[in-house]
């Protein structure tokens, strides 16, 4: 166990009689990207909630590391390296995008409660925060409130927020959600191209980018893991052309 | 090449905080009362009070995303501090002051980690109770507050042992302008730091901050404190300058004014408290002067008016203003 950066052992949840997570079993080793695939309910979003904290599980354990974080609230599990990125653009509107990075940068280096200092005065974080924005592409409209960026550029503030905590482990809730197919491929370059010590697990329903860019594939239906193997086996695998794949395409 | 791009996004945050000329003018025309309106100094300070109030609110209100219909509570509780103060035999204002400061920020401590849980209309109607249960507290122990006849008996000493406290407003003008002056001050500092850009996040989205890592409760109960202080700051000076307290500096009006004060201005804007401390207080003297029993209709009309022209209040349209006359040139 000791071995992964993030496991998860007999995670119980459910909704009155709706089970949205069963005994989901878990290991995410450090530095792979692992994707997260299921059709429409199958309790994908709901694994992050969980996982992250912001939903609690009725049952199971969660590990980061070899520490248990499930007692931990949600901004804990980001300080020892656990976070996540939104589905549906979770962002600061009125902030320019220099500030939002700066802000989660600030929070990390623990200078978000000085309140006599001048912004300006941290240096050292607001030229992290422009390196990030810089390695994501968005420098050059980094001084724009973030309502009026475009929308792929807002789904990399969205990385680019999460970036900046220095995680362990990503979690991306359909990072490319709504955004064109050939700027997609682009994302996903991004995402394949972050530094190797960080475990990536991506939630996405275009096939193509999750056999291009994931070395393992986890199989969710009904709120259980269903299978994982490598992108070849599930694509061999029936079950999975039943539940998941089939289904996608008569859809 | 790299000293120069990563100098760069230093240099935008520091012209995003640097004064700017209306700034330095604005505070220069605090002054015109002085030469202008010398007969109206005790109107001027009760506005410079209300700014200092509303000033409060916006640190919460338009920072945080903090609304609260129970303000009122600690502007009442730094009022009767102040006031008991005196009354017990030590006049002194500015320790006065102090002491009264630091009795609205234990309360506004304490009560922190109620508000800190809670959101939307759920803080509404917890903010609106707390400032109704103190107000009521402080009528029924009329042998501490005097009740309804108010507290008699304050009596201040002279300011710095020089100025006493006249029937023109002269001295309570200087002091409330001083007070509000260097709160706002400190204000400002606050909202450029880091900490303030805290509280625009939770302000902007009260969800992601935790998933960036944020304490938003422990950075929600560090402006509520906060304040909490000022609010009592603006009720003692109140308190030191009208000597006497009423209850209806806890009561609900109080709360709802400031509120309409700090919209009207515009909230999250700094100067938007300021600005509709004058109008408001301005309008309600001279409409009260043209029909005493009506005037709140004026208000009203004032009010709705602004909502619907001016969605970001005064100031917010000044500022659109401003934009669209730059893009026309």
């Amino acid at each position: 166990m000791s071995t992964s950066a993030l496991s998860t052992r007999g995670l119980d949840k459910s909704f009155g009689s709706l089970v949205v997570a069963s005994d989901i079993e878990l290991d995410l080793p450090p530095g792979e990207r692992y994707a997260l695939i299921g059709p429409n309910g199958a309790g994908k979003t709901t694994l992050i909630n969980l996982i992250t904290g912001m939903l609690k599980p009725d049952k199971g354990q969660i590990f980061l590391g070899a520490d248990e974080i499930t007692m931990l609230r949600p901004e804990e599990r980001v300080k020892c390296g656990l976070v996540r990125t939104f589905q549906i653009n979770t962002l600061f509107p009125h902030l320019s995008a220099l500030e939002a990075v700066t802000l989660a940068v600030c929070e990390r280096r623990g200078y978000a409660g000085s309140w006599w200092e001048k912004l300006p005065a941290y240096g050292d974080a607001i030229e992290e925060a422009y390196a990030i924005l810089l390695s994501l592409r968005l420098a050059a409209s980094c001084y724009r409130p973030t309502r009026e960026l475009a929308y792929g550029q807002q789904r990399l503030l969205e990385i680019a927020l999460a970036l900046a905590t220095k995680p362990k482990v990503l979690l991306l809730d359909e990072p490319a959600a709504g955004v064109p197919q050939q700027e997609s491929a682009e994302l996903f370059s991004v995402i394949a191209g972050l530094s190797q010590e960080i475990a990536v697990l991506f939630i996405e329903h275009d096939m193509n980018v999750v056999f291009r860019f994931a070395h393992r594939i986890i199989v969710m239906a009904a709120g259980r893991i269903l299978l994982q193997g490598t992108p070849k086996e599930i694509a061999a695998d029936a079950r999975v052309r039943e539940v998941y794949l089939g289904r996608a395409r008569h859809g | 090449m790299t000293s120069a791009a990563v100098a760069e996004p230093q240099r935008y945050l520091e012209t995003q905080i640097r004064w700017r000329p209306v700034e330095i003018a604005f505070w220069l025309a605090t002054l015109l009362p002085f030469v202008l309106t010398p007969n109206y100094l005790v109107l001027a300070s009760q506005i410079a009070i209300t700014a200092l109030f509303a000033l409060s609110l916006d640190l919460i209100l338009g920072y945080a995303g903090i609304v609260s219909l129970g303000h009122a509570a600690y502007f009442g509780f730094g009022s009767y501090t102040a006031g008991l103060i005196a009354k017990w035999g030590w006049g002194e204002p500015l320790t006065g002051l102090v002491i009264a400061a630091a009795a609205a920020g234990v309360l506004g401590y304490l009560t922190s980690f109620i508000i800190a849980r809670f959101r939307h209309l759920a803080l509404i109607m917890i903010t609106l109770g707390l400032g109704l249960l103190l107000a009521e507290a402080a009528n029924s122990a009329s042998w501490l507050t005097g009740g309804a006849d108010g507290l008699q008996g304050v009596r201040m000493w002279k300011l710095f042992g020089v100025f006493q406290f006249d029937l023109y407003g002269t001295t309570a003008y200087t002091y409330a302008l001083a007070v509000l002056f260097v709160c706002f001050l400190v204000a400002r500092r606050l909202i450029n730091s880091p900490f303030g850009l805290a509280l625009r996040g939770i302000r902007e989205n009260a969800i992601r901050m935790p998933a960036i890592g944020a304490p938003t409760r422990a950075h929600i109960r560090k402006v509520y404190t906060i304040a909490a202080v000022m609010a009592g700051v603006a009720g003692a000076l109140l308190a030191q300058t009208t000597e006497t307290v009423s209850l209806e500096t806890l009561s609900f009006a109080r709360s709802a004014d400031v509120l309409v004060i700090l919209i009207l201005g515009g909230a999250g804007r700094l100067y938007g408290g300021l600005v509709g401390a004058i109008i408001y207080m301005v309008a309600r003297d001279q409409f009260s002067g043209i029909n005493p029993q009506y005037w709140y209709f004026w208000i009203g009309t004032l009010l709705v008016a602004v909502v619907i022209f001016l969605p970001n209040g005064v100031l917010g349209g000044a500022a659109r203003l401003v934009r669209l006359g730059r893009s026309r040139a």
